[in-house]
């Protein structure tokens, strides 16, 4: 019998399959790519919990709007209120973390609900204009900005990681209209 | 396109994230039980639909997600302001500059309708 990959208890782990696996587009002016698998968590909570969750997670977890946190490859951005979307890109255990502060809070793990297309060039920005009506200029959307919006009829959040480089997260049965979108917008965008 | 400022992200967003989510300051009944089926009806279901001034609910869907209000005018399709939901109406002589454009309506500039 052909190896598979069983580990010492017989089961074969399965493997991950990505909805944008080996994804690349756009143009030589604004580059897609499909980002590195990565665990997600929608996390919800009162001002009260804050301190305890940003402690439990390594970062301070932000309550100003439109502003992100970062910290060894992990995002925590603001979403609303009380409501943040924290992205490990390491795939460390988001909800074991959180469980463990002891804070009041609701938390969903959306790792695989989630996918991302990272838009980077000097015309990142126009391409993702393409289909979002945000001001993504660098005095209205500075590096670490981020912000839940519209691109065309799909929802996706938007993290400026750079000043020419973005984060493109939006639901993994949405990711071939936003592929197919981004990737003409950033055609029109320049080469 | 629209500009609506959402007073959750304190800032003007495009109308495409948000929507429109009825009437505001509709106050739920405390004795729904007790209440007659007229006055069920008029808390439910009847609205007042007014030309003008209107007070209602947004949420900013694509965006911060919460519920908020706004004053309208329902003509210009020009909000006057925005404010957090579970804030009381605000002063209406404050919203409406004095010296307001006309704005020009179908019914002013081309027909006798009244």
């Amino acid at each position: 019998m052909a190896d598979l990959g069983a580990d010492a208890t017989g089961i074969v782990p399965a493997t991950r399959t990505l909805p944008l696996a080996g994804f690349h587009g756009g143009s030589a002016a604004a580059v897609l790519s499909a980002a590195v698998p990565a665990t997600r968590l929608s996390l919800r909570a009162g001002p009260d919990a804050v301190q305890a969750l940003s402690g439990a997670l390594g970062l301070s977890l932000p309550v100003q709007p439109k502003t992100s946190a970062f910290a060894d490859g992990r995002h925590a951005l603001w979403l609303g209120p009380d409501e943040w979307l924290v992205i490990d890109e390491n795939e460390a255990d988001l909800m074991a973390a959180v469980s463990a502060s002891g804070a009041l809070h609701s938390a969903t793990d959306i790792s695989h609900r989630n996918t991302a297309i990272l838009v980077k060039g000097r015309s990142a920005a126009a391409a993702i204009n393409g289909g979002c009506p945000q001001d993504l200029s660098l005095t209205a959307f500075p590096v670490g900005a981020c912000s839940r919006t519209v691109l065309a009829k799909a929802e996706i959040v938007l993290l400026r990681t750079a000043e020419d480089a973005f984060r493109v997260e939006c639901w993994r049965s949405f990711a071939p209209y936003v592929s197919g979108l981004l990737t003409e917008a950033a055609e029109d965008a320049g080469n | 396109m629209l500009l609506i400022y959402c007073p959750y992200c304190e800032e003007e967003r495009s109308e495409l994230e948000f929507r429109q989510a009825g009437d505001a300051h509709i106050a739920r009944p405390t004795n729904m039980t007790e209440m007659s089926d007229e006055d069920f009806e008029a808390f439910f279901f009847l609205r007042d639909n007014i030309k003008g001034l209107t007070f209602e609910r947004w949420r900013h869907l694509n965006g911060c997600g919460r519920f908020f209000n706004a004053a309208r005018d329902t003509v210009s399709d020009k909000f006057l302001t925005t404010y957090k939901a579970g804030l009381p109406r605000p002063d209406v002589s404050t919203l409406r500059p004095a010296t307001e454009a006309t704005v020009e309506t179908y019914e002013a500039t081309e027909s006798n309708a009244k």
